[in-house]
């Protein structure tokens, strides 16, 4: 069961703030998956996860990237 | 992606305005997003500001430069529909606030890097406007979301870049160009074209946000879009002291005034409004320009803003900000941060199995 953070359609800080926010919720560790449709939020939200270790899995979908974030 | 990026983002933008300024812009004014929509506003006779009246080629290059950017990596996206219209006068405000410094975040860094002193409380001001959007940040506020739009929307934008690029090239007759001031203070337009499509390009690739990089490290503790910001500064002070152009004090700075509280509250104004609009006039034009209609909206807003501050004297001049200028930019303040009060996000985190991408996909 992992948790769906969809920051599709946000502009900067939102989407980064969204998943780190469920990324404390998940007391640090756990899966999440984060939809994303802009490259700076992919990029962001790729360096937070990595800065904190978590491991990254990049799907790419028709028009966003679907990533997925476990620890 | 690296922090290369942003580091030759800084750098060569640091060394663009260098050259630009010796080829003949205003002094600490390489580049300026509000200051050159002014004079833009102003060659259009959108205000009748005679000193301040030039189709500035940078700004054009930098939009077609981040088009280039986006359509080459494939991030062109046509997309809006996120409270256009507070966008509009957040862009708006934001260029109230800006010409009462007299200069978006970008000249501000050119101005502490230049040793204007005036723009320490820029800075200092900028921040306070930025922790101020900060905190509404989080409490809630959010514009919500944009949707996909219909491809043809986000050309519109380029569109309009391309048709005042021809001006630009053309000079018709209706074109109004500065005799006096700094608006007759200008770079050859090849030159401040290049220099700008090439600033676009990697601004585009790297992100580079000046607000944003306060933003982030304050929120995050992240200094990625910090090092842009860090890079121009340095490039810059380096290339004043070699060249002897560094000139270190309040008094006698090239377009600016001394008047600290008024340098500090309209960077204030500013911050907020672009951190409640999610990055600085740079990162506006550029995201205008890769096909999103709400920041192209948000571009509009603020060459009205320009044209409005020059039609009714609210811009600052070299002796400070007029009574007018003034009650705009706490006018302004309030506005703005009612807007960012009032702006609720109902965005939440779904608890929903994410595993299934077909499930995501057709929501």
């Amino acid at each position: 069961m992992a948790m769906l953070v969809d920051t599709r359609g946000l502009l900067c800080p939102e989407p980064l703030l969204l998943v780190k926010q469920e990324m404390s919720r998940l007391g640090g560790k756990g899966k999440m998956a984060v939809l994303v449709d802009s490259g700076a939020a992919k990029e962001n939200i790729s360096r937070l996860a990595q800065n904190q270790g978590w491991e990254i899995a990049v799907d790419q979908q028709e028009g966003f990237t679907r990533l997925i974030l476990t620890k | 992606m690296g922090k290369v990026n942003i580091l030759l983002a800084g750098i060569v933008a640091g060394i663009l305005a260098l050259v630009l300024v010796k080829f003949g812009n205003p002094l600490n004014m390489g580049f300026c997003i509000a200051c050159f929509l002014r004079d833009i506003a102003g060659s259009l006779g959108l205000h009748q500001a005679v000193k301040v009246q030039y189709m500035r080629p940078e700004i054009l290059g930098l939009a077609l430069g981040a088009l280039a950017a986006s359509l080459l990596n494939r991030e062109f996206r046509t997309v809006g529909g996120s409270a256009p219209l507070i966008r509009f006068a957040l862009g708006f405000f934001a260029i109230i606030g800006f010409l009462a410094f007299l200069g978006c975040p970008l000249r501000m860094i050119l101005r502490l890097a230049g040793g204007d002193l005036n723009a320490v409380l820029g800075l200092a001001g900028l921040t306070a406007g930025v922790l101020c959007g900060v905190f509404l940040i989080n409490k809630g506020y959010s514009l919500g979301r944009s949707q996909p739009q219909g491809k043809a929307g986000g050309y519109i934008f380029p569109g309009l870049v391309l048709i005042l690029l021809l001006f630009a090239v053309t000079k018709p007759a209706f074109l109004l160009a500065s005799k006096e001031g700094p608006g007759s203070m200008y770079a050859p337009l090849v030159l401040a074209l290049a220099a700008g499509l090439l600033v676009g390009f990697l601004a585009q690739r790297s992100r580079l946000c000046l607000v944003g990089g306060i933003r982030d490290f304050v929120l995050f503790r992240d200094t990625y879009l910090l090092i842009g910001l860090a890079a121009i500064f340095a490039t810059v002070l380096l290339g004043n002291l070699l060249m002897h152009t560094f000139n270190f004090g309040f008094a006698n700075q090239p377009v600016a005034h001394t008047d600290g509280l008024w340098n500090f509250m309209g960077m204030a104004l500013g911050g907020l409004a672009c951190v409640l609009l999610g990055g600085c006039p740079l990162r506006q034009l550029v995201s205008a320009a890769e096909g999103n209609t709400d920041s192209a909206l948000t571009v509009l807003g603020m060459l009205i803003g320009a044209a409005t501050a020059h039609n009714f004297g609210l811009a600052a001049s070299t002796q400070g900000v007029s009574p007018a200028g003034q009650a705009a930019v706490l006018g302004g303040l309030a506005v703005v941060f009612l807007i960012g009060a009032c702006s609720r996000s109902a965005i939440k985190v779904k608890g929903s199995a994410a595993d299934n991408s077909s499930a995501v996909a057709g929501q």
